[in-house]
């Protein structure tokens, strides 16, 4: 019964010294709290960091024995985790997470995409072709991917296009449509959750529609003239849908096919590797959005205009994309010339 | 459905194990719930604001016909608040939001750091399907049935929504070590917390909250005698003198 007793008051005695080291987690926490905010490099505070990390993980075993259902504890654990967290990862700044992002981890992701891009390419154009030629060899099938709006206006000889600014102002036309795409191509990509079927089907459905209504506004002689209010955004806007669209098939192709880890793991994996582009796309569509709403429409741009101002934002998006946009240049090594 | 996982445990080199509680369905709904109304309320006073200026007085009626400057300048902002809080306010401030923090959890990786920007643009993105059918249906459900309670946004970028105790904390901390004398740890934490919170108590509660504590620590010893709250605050003082 005695030593029971003593037991208790010792471990009491142990956890109040233990409790009397509370200034000392609180120095580790905010020297921790200054290195992950990048406020501090010095090497003096950093060798001091490294010794924290280890009194805190000793006192956190103390406290795991001594007083595991306390706050203090549980505060204590907290403080060992963010000394963990900057010791190991180092400061965490949002800029040089950005740049890092387009620099580096966009134009990985791209290139990795490449053999998905290839197939969601070929997949997005043999819907166009298919679009083209159901409704060129049934006409009436043009009710399936057309407003009858849409169709009426075709049918009176002009674009529905024509004369769209003077009902809606060009900066609500672009707020719409950017919001669209942006809404459409993250869908192609979250769709590829679906085992990759969700973003087939929105890139053939887009396929579809888009060579149904150029056969059906062929058919009445305006090709010409939907070919010029698509060429100016279409080249981005279409790419981009490719682009999110490959993104979506490696997500699926990750669920169908995982690796050794599982498929949880393998999704993961897909995910993270082909999600940096998603801002990328989300920018760029949003440049096509200003396009189409401020340049597609406006009958004052000629062809030409509208062929150079699409072709340079297509390369421009290649350029930005690859990561070449913002490379800095290697500096040239000095020489002396003797 | 599987029982909860408590913590995600980080392997360390000291040999002790790094851990971290997990936030379940209640504390995420929570933070997001109050995210919602700081991101409605911002996009409101935005448009709000901008229109009286542009109305000159005090009208809220938008302009007919809309005028570009004006969308660009009130609506588009209003809608970009509502829209891109999340991603941008994760980024900015390392996997938290205001309603995150006020719950006191945050957004990390599976070794315990926080996620880089692809890793949250990719977790937000995801709220597309997390969002489906209505109210977030998806993703709530996907919670309650996982280990981790993860919804797609998190199983996507390989994150977690762990617990953490802040600065706040040490106070509480340091007061409860000043008090250990006759009480254990925890004892001495709850007396530290309730003199603290004495103020901010109805009567009720501060004399049953002081009774039930001195009832746990001197049991039969314990004075229990009716008395106003001046004597029950410094009978608790006694107990928590060290």
């Amino acid at each position: 019964m005695a030593s029971r007793a003593d037991a208790a008051a010792r471990r009491q005695a142990l956890a109040a010294a233990l409790l009397g080291r509370t200034h000392v987690w609180q120095e580790a926490d905010a020297r921790a709290a200054r290195f992950a905010r990048g406020r501090t490099d010095d090497a003096a505070d950093a060798a001091r960091l490294a010794d924290d990390y280890r009194l805190l993980a000793h006192d956190v075993a103390r406290a795991r024995a001594l007083i595991p259902a306390s706050r203090t504890r549980e505060y204590l654990e907290s403080a060992y985790a963010r000394a963990h967290t900057t010791l190991h990862h180092g400061a965490a700044h949002a800029g040089s997470a950005l740049r890092r992002l387009f620099l580096e981890e966009t134009p990985a992701a791209v290139r990795w995409l490449a053999p998905y891009l290839a197939w969601t390419t070929l997949i997005f154009v043999l819907a166009a072709f298919a679009g083209y030629a159901l409704v060129h060899r049934y006409p009436d099938l043009i009710a399936l991917f057309a407003s009858p709006a849409t169709i009426a206006s075709v049918d009176s000889g002009k674009l529905w296009t024509q004369g769209l600014l003077n009902v809606v102002p060009s900066s609500i036309l672009s707020v719409e449509i950017l919001t669209n795409n942006i809404v459409v191509s993250l869908f192609a990509y979250c769709l590829g959750f679906l085992f990759g079927l969700g973003t087939l089907y929105i890139l053939g459905l887009n396929g579809l529609m888009l060579g149904a209504i150029f056969a059906f506004v062929g058919q009445h002689g305006l090709a010409g003239e939907l070919f010029k209010f698509i060429v100016a955004h279409g080249c981005v806007e279409l790419s981009v849908m490719c682009l999110t669209g490959a993104a979506g098939a490696a997500i699926g192709e990750a669920l169908i096919r995982p690796g050794s880890g599982g498929r949880l793991e393998s999704f993961r994996a897909a995910a993270m590797r082909t999600g940096p582009v998603l801002l990328s796309c989300a920018l760029l569509l949003v440049g096509a959005g200003l396009i189409e709403g401020f340049v597609s429409p406006d009958p004052r741009f000629s062809l030409a205009t509208r062929i150079l101002i699409g072709v340079g934002y297509w390369c421009l998006m290649v350029a930005f994309l690859s990561g070449r946009l913002f490379a800095r240049r290697p500096r040239q090594p000095l020489t002396v010339h003797g | 459905m599987s029982a909860p996982l408590a913590e995600l445990t980080v392997d360390s080199v000291t040999g002790i194990d790094v851990s971290l509680p997990l936030a379940g369905p209640g504390a995420r709904s929570f933070a997001f719930i109050i995210d919602w109304h700081i991101r409605l309320v911002l996009g409101l006073a935005w448009y709000a604001v901008g229109t009286l200026i542009w109305n000159g007085g005090f009208s809220l009626r938008p302009p007919l016909p809309a005028e570009q400057a004006w969308i660009g300048t009130v609506i588009m902002p209003s809608l970009a608040i509502y829209f891109l809080y999340h991603p941008v306010v994760e980024v900015a401030m390392h996997g938290r939001t205001p309603g995150k923090r006020r719950v006191g959890i945050r957004i990390v990786t599976r070794s315990g750091a926080t996620p880089g920007a692809g890793a949250q643009l990719v977790r937000n993105a995801f709220r597309l399907i997390d969002s489906l059918p209505v109210f977030y249906g998806v993703g709530l459900t996907l919670m309650v049935w996982t280990r981790e309670s993860l919804r797609c946004g998190d199983m996507a970028a390989g994150t977690l929504l762990v617990y953490e105790r802040n600065a706040t904390e040490t106070g509480l901390v340091q007061n409860a070590a000043q008090r250990v004398g006759r009480l254990d740890t925890v004892g001495a934490e709850i007396a530290a917390d309730l003199l603290e919170r004495w103020p901010g108590l109805v009567p009720e509660a501060r004399i049953r909250l002081a009774r039930q504590l001195l009832q746990r620590y001197l049991g039969a010893d314990a004075d229990l005698r009716d008395g106003d709250e001046l004597q029950w605050r410094s009978r608790l003082e006694r107990l928590a003198r060290p």
